[in-house]
């Protein structure tokens, strides 16, 4: 099939020894880069994996690496990637690969776990809720590192991760810098403990790329930075 | 000693580095206007407790500073285990300590 003002895309596919398959795409007006994958599936490779589910940027399914640098591919504009009217599509980087567009996220899922990033609280479901004052200085304090939709993004851009996969990575440690801020949290030694231990926040080199990438405009670094600083006045019990 | 301990030390020795490593660039650029000799130099430590004790804890510092550092280099580069990585940071703790104390104190 010939198409006038045709896209070429280039599509992992494949596990870890795979290959790139070329496709012509027709190009639109308005078209994200997930469009594009859907269009690949639907008409020339419907054997093709990848992963969606909301394509309205909340779910944070759909991140892949797109012209070299990790993306939400539901909310990205080809027009505003395209390189050399050429899109190159294969799945992030530092996680297993599966198969074609798909990794494995459980490296990335257990990092929550190493870095103790889940919270404790000391009430139940009996009780009512906890008020957290939103203008105290520590609600203020994670309000910055809040709403992350865990699209693994910023573990695929940091190369910390990528010399040394056993980092915890920026996702879980700004996990965790919300949760040394929430005065709900009971374990808050333990967190930090398990947030500074080896591989742990100690080891990043605060290039910035976890912030540079985040799709919702998060710093993880940012958040590395203040758990960096509470190394030095250690952490407060029940802050 | 612990990680958050390592990173806090390394940073509290990378602030005392900051001015020795200026003052003693500064040396060199006026050391070696009017030429440079052995004499001038020993002139200049001989008996002088205030290069002995800038040039003491310039080692210190740095024998601290410099094997935290190796052991994460060492830590993303290779593919050594803990105990190896803290047995060559402290191998090299041990060196710059020994090579710069002995230098420090030979000039004094």
């Amino acid at each position: 099939m010939k198409i006038d003002n045709a896209l070429q895309v280039r599509v992992w596919r494949g596990g870890k020894n795979g290959y790139w398959s070329e496709y012509a795409v027709e190009a639109r007006d308005n078209q994200t880069v997930l469009d594009v994958v859907t269009e690949i599936q639907r008409k020339f490779e419907p054997s093709l994996a990848y992963r969606f589910a909301c394509r309205v940027g909340v779910c944070g399914s759909c991140a892949m690496t797109v012209n070299g640098q990790p993306r939400w591919t539901c909310r990205t504009h080809v027009r505003r990637v395209i390189h050399d009217e050429l899109l190159t599509i294969e799945p992030l980087r530092n996680l297993p690969r599966i198969k074609d567009l798909v990794c494995d996220l459980e490296p990335f899922i257990q990092t929550w776990q190493r870095a103790g990033a889940i919270f404790q609280g000391q009430t139940t479901r009996n009780d009512r809720p906890q008020k957290v004052n939103p203008e105290s200085s520590s609600r203020k304090l994670a309000d910055s590192a809040l709403q992350c939709i865990n699209c693994a993004v910023c573990y695929s851009a940091c190369d910390v991760v990528y010399w040394n996969r056993r980092y915890i990575g920026p996702a879980a440690l700004n996990r965790v810098w919300t949760l040394l801020n929430d005065e709900r949290h009971t374990a808050q030694q333990e967190t930090f403990n398990k947030a500074f231990s080896r591989d742990g926040c100690g080891s990043c080199h605060s290039h910035g790329n976890c912030t540079r990438y985040c799709p919702v405009e998060l710093s993880p670094a940012n958040s590395i930075a203040g758990l960096k600083k509470l190394a030095f006045i250690s952490v407060k019990n029940g802050k | 000693m612990n990680e958050q301990t390592l990173f806090v030390v390394q940073r509290i020795s990378a602030a005392i580095l900051i001015p020795f490593v200026l003052v003693h660039l500064g040396l060199i650029l006026v050391a070696v206007e009017g030429g440079l000799s052995a004499n001038e130099i020993l002139s200049r430590t001989h008996g002088n407790f205030i290069w002995l004790l800038f040039y003491g804890l310039f080692v210190v510092a740095a024998a601290i500073h410099a094997p935290i550092g190796i052991r994460n280099i060492l830590r993303e580069w290779t593919k050594l285990d803990w105990r190896m990585i803290n047995g060559l940071a402290m191998v090299l703790c041990a060196i710059l300590l020994i090579l710069g104390m002995s230098a420090v104190i030979a000039v004094f």
